[in-house]
């Protein structure tokens, strides 16, 4: 099974393999992949938010931005093995 | 002025510091602050170059791609590409890029390269990028990109020279530059190239994240910063107006005193200045909340705490990101209702826009606070809380809590329930400048004068027309106010207000009070000084109504101004924003029925037991 953002451990360092649309023409997908959530690209969780961990804090390049779970699961990753 | 010669716009992805740059170029004093989407508007200013041309320059909002994805984002993609009404495509863009966090403004900026137009790259915030370590290879970058690269400092006066002296020199040619299949793979091979980067964010913001975005530390910090405000707004700001309100007094004995009883003495003392003095007394609270709120917005503090809430504000049927124009709304609904442009989702930003004016602006703080001093004793709580500071505290929660409910009741009235992204950035902190801050305050406090100056002081001398004509016949039993305009349409009003325990006085104050809430305040003001009998000296309104209103009114009138939307600007700017009656309507409707319900309510609940 894919590993998917939402599921990543705090602080745990992973590479983005794809974003995944959910519907025909995704545009938060789109936008993700605009933001720099590209293959090879590496990501991390900073912070969960306080009510259910959502939404997240996620470092991806240079940039922090705060995702919700449904936006996380979009992107499949790759854990370090 | 002589005719433009030049047309240029500043783009770039949002918070790189295109406002600041704009402001230092054209000397105009747009809002910069530290979180993506501080610009909603297109804005423009005008510089003259050193070798005399005339530049038209205009300020876009931030975008992260031409593929807009919220209204803000829309006006950049149609400035860029000619197709925004009434404005020509710009002859030159300047592209802004955050030299600091390149790894995403790039690739923007390869985007706006393939458009073909003249253009030139600003690295903004290169003191940051020094401070970090960070290496750039301006000239390779150049080279690499095919278009002039500049460094600049936009928070410093002379960290712009270089960007002005290309924009005087010749237009770049234009050379379209198709884009490459793979922009993020174009970036990687940039900064590979060009850039050094010892580490990928600041060692400084994480540390601080630690604790900002801590599940239970974070929410913490938050309750106890925004507590903190509405504290030092009561307990920091008395001093001052104390003093404040024994000089207009002052002055106003003073006047007395020395004029003849007479109209003008009357029109002098009871209308202008017993009226607008009544409104400056708050000047302090008003410039201490805005210092918070400059202090915060330019600390980068204020995205984190919209992640914090998010869950909850979904939960009501907001967003996060409905918490930064929320927040503006405390200084004035205006503001904050344009801010919601930045939320992409249209129930979102519908909601948003609609439950904005429950949020307390700044122009209600007179009414609270004069209502607070007249009916709430000033006593320690718990050894550390003042009483007053606690009611005020009380008071916005209440607007906060009521806009959350409104929101979750439009949340189970709609029925698509399609979700929608917060994908919200966190900017890194900054170090708010003494001077900006200062600068913002100065700003705020000619604001509030102009105000006051202006139509508070034109509704107060209207309203001094209206309560002393006609004057009374001979031989009239009771007051003279009573035989005048304004006490006739107060008395016909007070039939409908009586159930809520407002008198005419209170009534006769809430029509002004609908151009300017704090005329309300001045207008009770003139209202209680004309109707005060000859010797009286026209005193303080405070003590006035302290003594002759029973408590029950003045919390059921406290209660009103939580909700009452007699604000008509506010209505203006949703008209706008929506371009829908329909929306104005319901936004007046609801917040009167919510404040006349929630008025009698308290007034019978305070009646029966007090
Ligand atoms: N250190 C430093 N800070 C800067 C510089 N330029 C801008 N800033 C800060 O960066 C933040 C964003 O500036 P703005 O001018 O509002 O950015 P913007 O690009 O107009 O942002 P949007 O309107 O949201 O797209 C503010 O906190 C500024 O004080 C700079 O050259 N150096
Ligand atoms: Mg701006």
């Amino acid at each position: 099974m894919d590993h998917r953002l939402k599921d990543l451990k705090l602080r745990v360092e992973a590479i983005v393999d794809r974003v995944e649309d959910v519907q025909a023409a995704d545009p938060i997908a789109a936008r993700l992949r605009d933001l720099g959530f590209v293959a090879g690209e590496p990501v991390r969780v900073v912070a969960r938010g306080p009510i259910g961990g959502d939404p997240l804090v996620v470092q991806i390049g240079y940039t922090r931005f705060a995702l919700r779970r449904a936006e996380a699961a979009r992107v499949v990753i790759r854990v370090a093995a | 002025m002589s005719a433009v010669s030049l047309q240029v716009a500043l783009v770039g992805n949002p918070n790189c510091g295109k406002t600041a740059l704009f402001n230092r170029l054209t000397g105009s004093r747009q809002k910069v602050a530290n979180y993506a989407g501080v610009t909603v508007e297109r804005k423009a200013g005008e510089l003259r170059t050193l070798s005399g041309q005339q530049v038209r320059l205009l300020d876009l909002p931030g975008a992260y791609s031409l593929g807009a994805t919220s209204p803000d984002e829309a006006i950049t993609r149609d400035v860029c590409l000619g197709l925004m009404a009434g404005e020509t495509r710009p002859d030159l863009l300047v592209c802004v890029a955050d030299a600091t966090n390149l790894r995403l403004h790039l690739r923007f900026v390869l985007e706006v390269r393939a458009l073909g137009l003249p253009m030139i790259l600003a690295l903004n915030m290169c003191d940051a990028a020094a401070r970090r370590g960070i290496i750039i290879d301006r000239a390779k970058l150049e080279t690499l990109l095919g278009v002039p690269v500049v460094e600049t400092i936009a928070v410093r006066a002379d960290g712009v020279g270089k960007l002005v002296e290309r924009i005087d020199g010749a237009l770049p040619p234009l050379s379209p530059i198709a884009a490459p299949a793979d922009l993020h793979a174009e970036v990687r091979r940039l900064i590979a190239a060009a850039v050094t980067m010892p580490r990928r964010t600041a060692a400084l913001d994480d540390q601080i994240d630690r604790w900002a975005l801590h599940p239970v530390g974070g929410l913490l910090m938050l309750s106890i910063v925004m507590f903190l405000i509405f504290q030092a707004v009561f307990s920091w700001a008395a001093p001052l107006q104390d003093g404040i309100d024994a000089g207009v007094t002052a002055a106003a004995a003073a006047l007395h005193a020395a004029m003849p009883d007479n109209t003008l003495r009357s029109l002098l003392v009871d209308g202008m200045l017993v009226g607008t003095g009544s409104v400056v007394v708050f000047l302090p609270q008003i410039l201490l909340l805005f210092l918070f709120i400059l202090v915060l917005e330019e600390s980068g503090y204020l995205p984190r705490a919209a992640f914090l809430l998010d869950r909850l504000m979904v939960g009501a049927g907001l967003t996060g990101r409905s918490f930064i124009p929320l927040l503006s709304s405390f200084a004035c609904a205006v503001p904050g209702i344009m801010a919601a442009r930045t939320i992409q989702d249209p129930r979102d930003r519908l909601a948003t826009i609609l439950v904005a004016p429950l949020m307390t602006c700044s122009a209600r703080l007179p009414v609270y606070a004069l209502l607070i001093g007249a009916f709430i004793p000033e006593r320690t709580v718990a050894g550390i809380f003042n009483l007053q500071g606690l009611v005020l505290f009380a008071l916005y929660v209440a607007g906060i809590v009521s806009a959350l409910a409104v929101a979750y009741v439009m949340k189970l009235v709609r029925h698509d329930k399609i979700e929608h992204a917060l994908l919200l950035e966190l900017p890194s902190y900054r170090l708010p400048h003494v001077t900006d801050v200062l600068i913002g305050l100065w700003e705020r406090a000619s604001i509030f004068l102009k105000r006051v100056g202006g139509i508070i002081l034109t509704l107060t001398v209207l309203l001094w027309f209206l309560s002393t004509y006609p004057a009374a016949p001979e031989g009239f039993t009771g007051a003279a106010i009573d035989y005048s305009y304004a006490g006739r349409i107060g008395k016909a009003m007070e039939a409908l207000f009586a159930p809520i325990g407002f008198n005419w006085q209170i009534c006769i104050a809430l029509i002004p009070g609908l151009a300017a809430r704090e005329v309300a305040v001045s207008s009770l003001a003139t209202v209680y000084a004309v109707s005060a009998t000859g010797d009286q000296a026209a005193g303080q309104l405070l003590p006035l109504i302290a003594a002759q209103w029973s408590l029950a009114t003045a919390l059921s009138l406290i209660v009103w101004y939580v909700f009452a939307p007699q604000c008509v600007s506010t209505l203006a700017v949703i008209r706008r924003e929506t371009q829908s009656w329909k929306i104005v309507a319901l936004a007046a409707g609801y917040l009167f029925a919510l404040a006349y319900g929630a008025s009698w309510i308290t007034f019978r609940i305070a009646s029966a037991l007090t």
